[in-house]
């Protein structure tokens, strides 16, 4: 029975699309047959975070408007088989989704896949509502600041009452993904604590992802973090949460502090 | 069910707006709506607003001008009262009649519907329970009665209750109690970072909320025109 999730935030630049192709690639790892969809239309990134950018014919666009059939837009990962991608469009603009269209397409993926990823656009209108409306789980991508975690909120509610199974008067399964977390800035106060953005959103935890220069480095040369080095912290904690995506009973681990030089010195141990 | 294609069904639905009152001179009460704002920036922005103007004597174009002045605010007016209809053309709002006052910043009007003699009303319940949280960009409006709610109200959502407002959780959005003319309503949480309480139209912005409130367990109640705030333990 294949799953389709929506990678949703809200607010811009909190990691969607980065998440997106992590989860993907990850949890193709495992052997599952995975397709990440951009409904990012008009400003398509996922193709260039995946490496595929180059191989980019057809898009969301031409297979919802009947212009190309499905496997003439899907693109398949060069260093994972079960890995697919279906890139947007990026010369039109969320007006060019339809209702019909986007139900169709999502059906059609439910039969060749195991895992539907979409990664949703920021905001709250129609690219949004069409890539959060046919989700049975959704992953909300959250900072640990204030804006961040208030856009969160506000998603949350939208996930609860415009999808399909909210319609239905099924509940929507929410999992909590906290990005771009900073133990360093943390431990000073200067960021909203783990605690905090769970007693704000009420919503189970999926992982922390810790600040990274890995996940910059990974995006600007089209890799998805999990495809690099597994030992990674950022990959680490996206494959774990990959595991928890499938059912798998991984503890969460909160990020510490690196250790100073003074505890270099002494020889202390990290516990 | 047939329905003929010459027959239409006409349905009176009672809406709630809020009703300004401009008091003469115009320009120094826009300048204490704008005061207003400044604190409340886009409060009115996607609300129903009914201008009354039984306060002041305007001629037509007068109507017409503080009707732009309030749309250049952002405040679009719905209706107009407190006029002679002789003084309003096609280009105004239309002039409602049979307002209910129904507090000192809210009001509920509700227009009749003669075409559909009311059957038997059902007993509506005269309370509400929510059991999870009431998330950002959420309006829960019950002019009914009590609100209870289990879980948290989020920052950038309201409540809107006839009655008292119970949040078994953190209030951190709006809660607005006793909106229907009722002075006697009471707002309580478990713990308040609240963005706005009122009762009965009086409100009390974040801002003007006790520091050493926050955080804690209160209620808030009207004494007189006050809006009080303790803490419960």
């Amino acid at each position: 029975m294949a799953k389709v999730l929506v990678v949703t935030s809200g607010k811009g630049g909190v990691g969607k699309t980065t998440t997106s192709a992590a989860l993907g690639a990850a949890l193709a790892q495992t052997g599952e047959s995975v397709v990440v969809v951009d409904f990012d239309v008009g400003l398509r990134n996922l193709d260039l975070v995946m490496g595929a950018e180059r191989r980019v014919v057809f898009d969301l666009i031409n297979v919802v408007q009947g212009v190309a059939k499905l496997p003439q837009a899907l693109i398949r990962d060069k260093r994972l088989e079960t890995l697919w991608l279906l890139p947007a469009s990026q010369t039109r603009d969320k007006d060019a989704l339809t209702e019909e269209g986007v139900e169709r397409v999502i059906a059609e993926l439910r039969e060749r896949f195991s895992y539907v990823i979409c990664d949703s656009p920021a905001g709250i209108e129609r690219g949004a509502i069409l890539a959060m409306r046919h989700a049975d789980a959704a992953v909300v991508v959250t900072n640990p600041e204030v804006s961040s975690v208030r856009d969160s909120d506000r998603i949350i509610g939208m996930l609860d009452s415009k999808t399909v199974k909210a319609e239905k008067g099924e509940r929507i399964d929410k999992h909590l993904l906290i990005t771009r977390y900073d133990s360093a800035r943390a431990a000073r106060g200067e960021m909203l604590s783990i605690d905090d953005v769970l007693e704000i959103l009420a919503t189970p935890l999926l992982g922390i992802i810790p600040e990274s220069e890995d996940v910059l480095r990974a995006s600007n040369v089209g890799s998805p973090v999990t495809l690099g080095d597994r030992l990674g912290a950022p990959a680490r904690a996206y494959i774990e949460a990959a595991k928890r995506l499938k059912g798998e009973d991984v503890s969460v681990t909160i990020p510490r502090p690196k250790k100073g030089l003074l505890d270099k010195l002494f020889g202390r141990r990290a516990a | 069910m047939l329905i003929s294609k010459n027959s239409m069904r006409l349905i009176g639905r009672s809406y709630i707006a809020f009703v300004f009152t401009p008091e003469a001179p115009i320009h120094e009460w826009l300048k204490e709506l704008d005061a207003w704002l400044a604190r409340t920036p886009g409060f009115f922005a996607d609300r129903a607003v009914v201008l009354d103007l039984s306060n002041v004597k305007l001629s037509k174009s007068g109507i017409g001008h503080l009707i732009a002045s309030l749309h250049e605010r952002e405040v679009r007016v719905m209706g107009l009262e407190g006029v002679d209809s002789s003084q309003l053309g096609p280009e105004l709002p239309p002039l409602l009649r049979g307002g209910r006052e129904a507090g000192v910043s809210e009001s509920v009007t509700k227009p009749s519907a003669p075409e559909e003699p009311a059957a038997a009303a059902p007993i509506r319940p005269t309370s509400l329970l929510l059991d999870r949280p009431v998330r950002s960009g959420q309006s829960i409006f019950f002019p009914d009665g009590d609100v209870s709610i289990l879980g948290s109200v989020a920052s950038g959502a309201e409540v809107v209750a006839g009655g008292s407002i119970h949040i078994y959780g953190t209030l951190r959005g709006r809660a607005m109690a006793g909106s229907t003319g009722n002075p006697g309503a009471r707002i309580f949480c478990q713990k308040i970072e609240a963005e706005l309480l009122a009762i009965d139209g009086y409100y009390r912005t974040a801002e003007e909320i006790d520091a050493t409130l926050r955080g804690r367990a209160m209620q808030a109640w009207l004494d007189g025109t006050t809006l009080m705030i303790t803490a419960l333990h």
